[in-house]
């Protein structure tokens, strides 16, 4: 085997740590809102905004890249978008593969924080609003920290998931080194030019990340039951 | 006078309420009744935690729901304990206890350091949640909510999780507060010995329905009213304590109408304390007896009679001569009732085989 290894393949990591953290943060913004409601709110049709949610967890992701590079496109809101500063099309960019991956992992961070607001019951957000606390501070300084190890949860899930995905970035990323070229995909591109010198440094990285993040859940999980205790 | 004006009518999940009634907004009003009546549904109304779209409720003039009002929960004035404590596990005790201090300190009135001292909760300011006892708990959890400045304290069965030692171990606690603090509480119960021992005022319920509010002594004396008229029924009254015998410790209390003697450890003179007389206690004589272990032998007049279906007859007695003074419950069989030939208006003695010392702490102080 070739020990020498293409300095090249240092980009897709980066680029792929840039589209994690990204996702990841914006996961954390607009999940944590929609967790809320999915936790507290009496509506009974809750549930099915619960399961559009969970759609990616089944949906084979090359349909989800697949309406998304209509969306995206030209003739798709996306690109109605993208026009707004003069390009076409937003499939096949940086920002299409932050949205697609967005949509793709939003389960993964919704489910571990609505499981932790839904644990924590009505009573702490209640005994704080006795307390003059209004629903802002409440927010911040009970339901926040208690549920802390949902936030981890899903802040880790969504990440690791983000930087695992394939099928939805083959279809709307395309394959453009330092802009949607990501780690998968480069894992992929360097077996088909028999690369294995670089193919193979990916992948034993990807099996070290995953495990590491496997690790990291159960041991939050194990602190979580003990606390509860 | 300020009251606690309350008016709640409607369904509240599957449970239907009709809870209305007004007490003076002055020392512990107690909410009495079974479990599953509806106290806590009203209790929660009251703190804007549940809402009732046709509710009224007013504080001391202050309007906190009517039809066009509806205060949310953190804008109104309420201290809140609930029957498991509820703190905050990630706070130590001391950040629970300031959680809902105001800011200003100007602004408050109840001291941190009263707080403290009056819960004994000194020794565990810097310690979790997760590490006190039940009792300790729930200490804690009223701290916290006084400290939160409250114009009305609301305990929902703040005992009702604990076991008795740790009851006995609160009570005196909570008596304090009511001694110490000038601040209307309600407090529901569904423990009679609790509501005698605190209670000033009473707020009957069965049902979902309020059956009656009043005077905790006026309410335990009435004959149309199920307390009246139950195993344990009783009648509790605020005594002034005149003196004490040295030798044998007999304490010497006057209610209107009439004066009670019973060992207890020394009362200082002045001084109120609550008795407690059990229906089943008192029995009635047509002459005073002369020759008995029983101390307290009372004149009084039968005032209401009410027969029982267990061949029994509770009687209504008012103190004194002319049975104007405090109300006594007796409770005799129809058979002696007949043998005697008791009647509505007849003038008795009252022989008292028990009287209890039921709260210790003057609530006068």
């Amino acid at each position: 085997m070739n020990l020498h290894v293409s300095a090249d393949i240092w980009q897709p990591v980066r680029l792929t740590l840039e589209l994690a953290a990204l996702t990841t943060v914006i996961l954390m913004v607009v999940g944590t809102p929609i967790a809320w409601w999915l936790a507290r709110s009496p509506a009974w049709w809750k549930e099915a905004v619960a399961a559009l949610v969970a759609i990616p967890l089944v949906l084979p992701p090359t349909v989800l890249g697949f309406y998304l590079l209509v969306a995206l496109g030209p003739s798709g809101p996306g690109g109605a978008l993208a026009s707004l500063w003069g390009a076409r099309t937003l499939a096949f960019t940086f920002p299409g593969l932050v949205i697609g991956s967005v949509l793709f992992s939003m389960p993964f961070v919704v489910q571990p924080i609505r499981n932790a607001f839904e644990a924590m019951g009505d009573r702490p957000m209640e005994a704080a609003a006795t307390l003059r606390a209004s629903p802002w501070r409440a927010f911040w300084t009970i339901a926040v920290p208690l549920a802390s190890p949902g936030f981890l949860t899903g802040a880790i899930l969504g990440f690791a998931h983000t930087v695992g995905e394939f099928g939805v970035v083959l279809m709307i990323g395309g394959n453009i080194p330092g802009k949607t070229k990501v780690l998968s995909v480069a894992i992929y591109d360097y077996v088909e030019t028999s690369q294995w010198a670089e193919a193979s440094v990916l992948a034993l990285g990807m099996v070290v990340f995953s495990f590491c993040v496997i690790l990291t859940m159960m041991l939050i999980e194990k602190k979580m039951t003990k606390s509860a205790s | 006078m300020s009251t606690v004006k309350v008016d709640f009518r409607g369904t509240l999940g599957h449970f239907e309420l009709n809870a209305r009634f007004e007490v003076p907004a002055r020392g512990v009003t107690a909410i009495f009744g079974p479990s599953g009546c509806g106290k806590t549904a009203v209790m929660r109304c009251i703190a804007g935690l549940n809402r009732l779209a046709d509710g009224l409720c007013s504080v001391a003039g202050d309007v906190w729901q009517d039809e066009k009002t509806f205060r949310p929960v953190y804008q109104r004035p309420i201290g809140y304990v609930f029957q498991e404590a509820n703190l905050f596990p990630h706070l130590s005790v001391r950040r629970n206890l300031m959680y809902g201090h105001p800011a200003t300190t100007g602004a408050a009135t109840i001291g941190f350091d009263e707080v403290v001292s009056l819960l004994g909760i000194a020794k565990l300011l810097e310690r979790s949640p997760r590490h006190l006892s039940g009792g300790e708990r729930q200490r804690v959890a009223i701290g916290r909510a006084l400290l939160s400045q409250p114009k009305l304290l609301l305990m929902d069965e703040p005992l009702s999780a604990l076991d008795q030692m740790t009851k006995d171990e609160i009570l005196p606690y909570l008596e304090r507060l009511h001694a110490a603090l000038d601040l209307p509480i309600l407090y529901i119960s569904h423990d009679i010995a609790e509501v005698e021992r605190l209670a000033d005022q009473l707020v009957l319920m069965r049902s979902g329905a309020v059956l009656a509010s009043g005077p905790l002594s006026k309410l335990q004396a009435d004959l149309s009213l199920p307390l009246a008229l139950s195993r344990d029924a009783a009648v509790s009254f605020d005594a002034e304590v005149v003196g004490q015998d040295a030798a044998d410790g007999m304490a010497t209390l006057v209610v209107p109408g009439g004066q009670f003697l019973l060992p207890a450890e020394p009362l200082p003179p002045g001084t109120r304390r609550r008795l407690r007389v059990l229906a089943d206690d008192v029995s009635l004589a047509l002459e005073a007896p002369s020759r008995s272990t029983i101390v307290n032998v009372l004149r009084a007049r039968i005032l209401e009679i009410r027969s029982q279906a267990d061949h029994r007859v509770t009687a209504l007695l008012g103190l004194g001569d002319d049975g104007e003074g405090a109300r006594l419950l007796s409770r005799v069989t129809q058979r002696s009732w007949h043998e005697l030939g008791l009647q509505t208006g007849l003038a008795v003695y009252a022989q008292v085989k028990g009287v209890a010392l039921v709260r210790r702490e003057d609530p006068a102080a």
